[in-house]
């Protein structure tokens, strides 16, 4: 039941991404990529290049986007409403808990211990995504296979974010454009 | 306040409209949220609204996902919430649709493909930014047990290849166990 599996994958994602934004990164990588094989790694960063560039969060847009992959539109809402049905319960639930009682200290003691680790999740993801870029999907690192533009390229959006404070969407645009007329110029 | 078909009625346009045209997550649209629901309705109080994206922000899932369950509960409960979600997430939805049709086509194409591989290293770029500042965040809390948690993390999600899902309920058992330690000092 390929609709079920959809389904729980994604609602695992939904259940354990806590913090937002890229928090859901590192999880639909294990799901999808790791776990189920649904996209290689370079499809799951083009997904994530795309979730930058379109409205939406990221959950969202992958679960539409893998859904639709495996199995069509069917397919797709089954894994978004596997996405957002955990948010449905337990923010409901806390909502009302919070009309009524006003305190949430446990909740923020949780989220305390939380943060740290979700920044490292992220990092361990953040850097899957860049050996598929620099070496390609499922080949061994070697010194000698770098894609060495795109390593400059990467240098120079760092820059570009860290030093002139760059809109990531402008950054991302102008990586694709340096590395398309690199290929233009033969490097 | 307006009846409840008219609050609904508003409730999915405005939600649908800021889902469709906010761009850099979910921090972003909450702001806009609090603009149209505090600033421009005045159907929710500025305190509470600040309460409700803390619940957004700190229950799982998507914050843009979260913060229109609580808006829409708030404002007409259950069925509120189920607006909101709906229009949420119909953009998204929408849009992603329409690109997977294409992404096949696309990514063909000689200049594209060209293009998506080296935004693959912008992404990165991007991410490699977001973690820096956050990082440099939980270094600064000067926080031990923080910067701990953050490097075994890092050890267990990038050496060990653990799964993420088992790091995080080890997160949030850490985080009960504290409370309880926190409560029983008091108690003392």
């Amino acid at each position: 039941m390929i609709y079920l599996q959809l389904f729980l994958s994604f609602l695992q994602i939904g259940l354990f991404s806590f913090g937002g934004g890229y928090a859901a990164m590192p999880l639909i990588q294990g799901q999808v990529v790791t776990g189920h094989g649904w996209l290689t790694m370079s499809e799951f960063t083009d997904l994530i290049t795309i979730s930058q560039m379109t409205p939406g969060p990221i959950a969202i847009n992958s679960a539409t986007f893998v859904g639709i992959k495996i199995a069509g539109i069917p397919g797709a809402v089954a894994a978004t409403i596997g996405c957002i049905l955990p948010s449905c319960i337990i923010v409901t639930i806390i909502a009302k808990l919070y009309l009524k009682y006003q305190n949430m200290d446990a909740l923020q003691s949780v989220l305390t211990s939380l943060r740290p680790a979700v920044v490292a999740m992220i990092a361990s993801a953040g850097i899957s995504i860049l050996i598929s870029a620099f070496w390609g999907s499922g080949a061994a690192i070697a010194l000698s296979d770098t894609r060495w533009t795109l390593v400059v390229i990467f240098a120079v959006c760092v820059f570009l974010l860290q030093k002139c404070k760059m809109n990531p969407i402008w950054v991302m645009l102008l990586a694709g454009v340096m590395k398309a007329g690199a290929s233009l110029v033969g490097l | 306040m307006e009846n409840k078909r008219q609050v609904l009625i508003k409730l999915f346009i405005s939600t649908l409209y800021l889902s469709a045209f906010t761009f850099g997550g979910g921090y972003v649209i909450v702001t806009l949220l609090k603009k149209k629901f505090v600033d421009e309705y005045h159907w929710i109080e500025e305190n509470e609204m600040l309460d409700l994206v803390a619940i957004a922000q700190s229950a799982p899932g998507a914050i843009a996902v979260n913060g229109a369950i609580v808006v829409g509960y708030k404002l007409a409960g259950i069925i509120g919430a189920l607006t909101a979600i709906v229009a949420t997430i119909i953009p998204p939805f929408v849009i992603i649709s329409l690109i997977s049709v294409f992404y096949a086509a696309f990514r063909s194409n000689a200049i594209i493909s060209q293009m998506l591989e080296g935004m693959q290293a912008g992404v990165g770029a991007v991410i490699a930014s977001v973690v820096y500042e956050m990082g440099a965040g939980v270094v600064q809390s000067k926080s031990t047990s923080s910067i701990i948690i953050m490097v075994l993390a890092f050890i267990a999600a990038c050496v060990l290849e653990i799964n993420v899902i088992y790091i995080v309920l080890a997160c949030i058992l850490l985080g009960v166990i504290r409370t309880l330690i926190h409560k029983r000092r008091e108690v003392k």
